[in-house]
């Protein structure tokens, strides 16, 4: 599934988009002189202009965005960069589309919750007001589905892990899909269940979708008892080996969701997205060999972490942006060696690969150019 | 205290927008243990510790203070360097209006001026990496000079900026074409070194662009030439894309005017020339300003270092623009102390600065303009010329370290 809702550029921002303008106004580039006057004019940089902020729950907000047109639409699942600034400085976080991409005013929004001392997310839900405009970058990663939708198919969350999903829920019923959805979400309470209203209506009018709740400090509230737990699965009659699903939550639910899909042998039907880097295992086995920082000319034992924050240990101050895998500002290479990505849990050991390291671990003796 | 202090040379070689943060002193490779002879015949060690705190200090108060307003200023700062730009492109397809074409070099050189000083120079100090703007960001900032911002950050950031004035490690001591210290020993090369200087204004930002680089690292055997190819990839596309731009895209563009306009950007690169040439001279060559020998500052205290930036620059007095058009080199000390702070601070903390300097017993030195480049030019002819025998056997960093020893 996927949208170019991008509205038609007229002559003028074709032209200023093309690579003469580029030479024109180098090394600055043309954005740099369009933003003087309108910084949404610009033909490059994905900017945004916050339409509305609606209040979710006490604790989760949703911000509806009208993108500017570099802007080139996004598939259900994926995520953008979402940058504000606040006393001058520009804070970045990646938020998930949580909106259909049936919306005919070529909108989007996204839906935050509000961590404790989270400071974007408690300034998004608290100070964020219409008007204000937003830094963003084009729609990124693989957590989508296919072009081809499949049947009875499992889109399971977790708290604000619903937004994802809730996009994929959303873009399937406006696109007029019929073949059977099982949307299964494990909130806290009803009371912090942030699309309850949303979810009430799909129950209403789509009889191919099963909306399942479950209040985990609830209990007797919901359709289920407790935490997710295999026996769950059984309960709504689904079978890992023959149903592709989409998951996404705190690294806790992500983990037992891909024990149950390993322990069926159905590693393969399942796709996962994590709002979070899952805390690495220090003990685990595979915690051997030794970490060479090249350039630096060090060598520290493998602790287990990922190669950025051992590198942090040994003294050095690697470039990293979001340290979650999403902005490649700490990208560098590997010379030699394997490493674990911490989210997808796929190891690769090719020579002289670029890797990011705030994402990555060693796998034995690694050396990298740092 | 001492090794608190001296605490920031370990780790690798920073990269040349990190090293502003913890600046690196010389480490003695024979003598770990000795310390460094820089200052001793103004400070004792403990006073030179204290200095180092009351910069500390202030260094951490303003970068404590930094929001909003510095975001703006810099942000208003590139919105009339953008304004300039534009300004000076579209008069150039005007030519027949007499006053058209000489407005237009006038906008597109302080456009330029801007551009490099006030804007490039800070931005790829790190001075606004705190805002998190690509846009204003030390590491993908690129100018509107022929010499490519890496090639740059690596002679002026980290070599001159930690090195500063120091014999045989800042390659900035007469750029290696001048003789403008006593310690540089005398060629007859030197014997034309007015004109020298005179012709390197005009020619500037080509200057610039071949001192970063560094062929002199192919000379001493210190790279290959691969090494060097490797190292300057980016100089030649980056001379491409401004020369294309200046004297082949914006002339034909004004199509009958393709050679006034042509006119028009080559003088507007020679006025940008012309000036930084002459703010950038004052800031380190005027007479009383101090370098260093090697020794002298082998594992120095980071007291040694502030004093060895305040001894080793010269400030310029003028206007509030007049200070914005040199990109705040004016405050060529307050820079050197803190060099990724943001310019606009400069003037603010330069009461404090001078009152320090006063208080430690250290030389402040500043003038107008003309004064500095009076200076200047005065070292300019008196060193070109061979050096007496008397003075020549003993230069002068060896003879400020004989008096400590007596
Ligand atoms: C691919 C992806 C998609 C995401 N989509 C969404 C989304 O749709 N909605 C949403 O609300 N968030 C989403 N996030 C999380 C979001 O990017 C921020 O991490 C989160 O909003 C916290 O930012 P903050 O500035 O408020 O907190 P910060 O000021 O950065 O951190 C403050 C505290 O919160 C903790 N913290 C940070 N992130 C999380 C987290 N995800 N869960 C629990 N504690 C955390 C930190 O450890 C720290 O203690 C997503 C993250 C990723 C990687
Ligand atoms: S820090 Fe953003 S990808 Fe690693």
């Amino acid at each position: 599934m996927s949208t170019d809702r991008r509205p038609r550029r007229g002559l003028a921002r074709r032209l200023l988009a093309t690579r003469l303008a580029d030479h024109l106004t180098a090394p600055h580039g043309v954005d740099r002189f369009l933003e003087q006057l309108d910084p949404l004019l610009t033909v490059h940089q994905v900017r945004g202009v916050v339409s509305e902020v609606v209040h979710e729950t006490g604790a989760a907000s949703t911000v509806v965005l009208a993108p500017n047109d570099a802007w080139t639409g996004f598939r259900p699942g994926q995520h953008v960069q979402f940058g504000v600034e606040v006393d001058g400085k520009r804070r970045v976080r990646v938020f998930s589309v949580s909106s259909s991409t049936a919306r005919d005013d070529g909108r989007f929004s996204v839906t935050v919750k509000a961590h404790d001392d989270g400071y974007v997310s408690q300034y998004l839900h608290r100070e964020m007001a219409p008007g204000t405009v937003v830094y963003l970058s084009e729609a990124e990663g693989e957590f989508v589905l296919p072009e081809e939708v499949p049947g009875g198919l499992l889109l399971l969350s977790g708290g604000s892990g619903i937004t994802p999903v809730m996009s994929m829920l959303l873009s399937l019923r406006d696109a007029g899909h019929t073949r059977p959805v099982t949307f299964l979400h494990y909130a806290r309470s009803a009371d912090d269940e942030i699309f309850r209203g949303a979810l009430d209506e799909v129950v209403a009018t789509c009889p191919w979708a099963t909306v399942r709740r479950v209040y985990t400090r609830e209990p007797g509230a919901g359709d289920l008892q407790g935490r997710f737990t295999t026996a769950h699965l059984d309960l709504l009659g689904i079978d890992p080996a023959t149903t592709p699903t989409w998951a996404c939550g705190p690294a806790g639910l992500i983990e037992t969701v891909r024990k149950t899909y390993a322990e069926a042998g159905a590693e393969q039907m399942l796709a996962v997205e994590y709002f979070k880097v899952p805390k690495v295992d220090l003990d685990a086995a595979d915690a051997t060999g030794t970490l060479s920082l090249d350039s630096a000319g060090l060598d520290v034992p493998n602790d287990g972490r990922t190669i950025l924050e051992q590198a942090e240990e040994a003294g050095l101050t690697p470039e990293f942006g979001c340290r979650m895998g999403i902005c490649h500002k700490c990208t560098v290479k590997k010379k030699h060696g394997a490493v674990r990505n911490v989210l997808s849990g796929e190891v690769r050991a090719d020579t002289d690969e670029d890797i990011r390291i705030c994402i990555n671990k060693p796998v034995g003796d690694v050396c990298v150019a740092l | 205290m001492l090794t608190t202090l001296l605490n920031i040379g370990k780790g690798p070689v920073p990269s040349a927008s990190d090293h502003d943060e913890r600046p690196r002193p010389l480490v003695s490779e024979t003598d770990p243990e000795r310390r460094a002879t820089v200052g001793l015949d103004r400070l004792t060690y403990e006073q030179l510790d204290e200095l180092a705190v009351e910069l500390d200090a202030i260094r951490q108060r303003v970068l404590d203070d930094l929001g909003q307003e510095d975001a703006d200023y810099i942000r208003r700062v590139v919105k009339v360097q953008s304004g300039l730009e534009i300004a000076g492109r579209a008069l150039m397809f005007l030519p027949f209006i007499p006053p058209a074409w000489l407005a237009g070099v006038a906008s597109l050189s302080l456009s330029k001026i801007l551009d490099n000083m006030e804007i490039g120079h800070n931005v790829m100090h790190g001075q606004y990496d705190w805002m998190n703007d690509p846009a204003l960001n030390s590491k993908q900032f690129e100018w509107d000079i022929v010499g490519p911002a890496a090639g740059w950050k690596m002679t002026h950031n980290y070599e001159h900026h930690t090195f500063t004035n120091i014999h045989g490690k800042d390659r900035d001591i007469g750029y290696g074409l001048v003789r403008i210290d006593e310690d540089q020993p005398w060629h007859p090369v030197y014997l034309a070194n007015p004109v020298l200087a005179f012709g390197l204004m005009f020619i500037f930002e080509w200057g610039v662009m071949l001192h970063d680089l560094e062929l002199d690292k192919l000379q001493s055997g210190e790279e290959t030439w691969e090494q060097v190819k490797a190292r300057n990839a980016g100089t030649l596309r980056k001379i491409r894309r401004q020369v294309v731009k200046d004297y082949v895209l914006f002339p034909a563009l004004t199509g009958p005017f393709f050679l006034s306009t042509l006119a028009g950007n080559f003088s507007a690169n020679i006025v940008r020339n012309i000036w930084a040439f002459n703010v950038i001279f004052c800031g380190h060559f005027p007479a009383d300003v101090e370098t260093f020998s090697e020794e002298s500052a082998e594992n120095e205290s980071r007291g040694q270092w502030y004093l060895r930036q305040v001894l080793g620059s010269a400030n310029i007095s003028g206007s509030k623009v007049f200070h914005i058009l040199t990109g705040n080199l004016s405050h060529q000390i307050e820079h050197h102390l803190f060099p990724d702070i943001p310019s606009r601070r400069y003037p603010q903390i330069a009461p404090e600065i001078r009152e320090i300097c006063d208080r430690y017993g250290l030389t402040y030195n500043t003038g107008s303009l003309g004064k500095q480049i009076g200076s200047v030019a005065k070292k300019l002819f008196t060193l070109g010329l061979p050096p007496r025998k008397d003075a020549a056997a003993t230069p002068a960093a060896a003879r400020r370290d004989d008096d400590l020893a007596a």
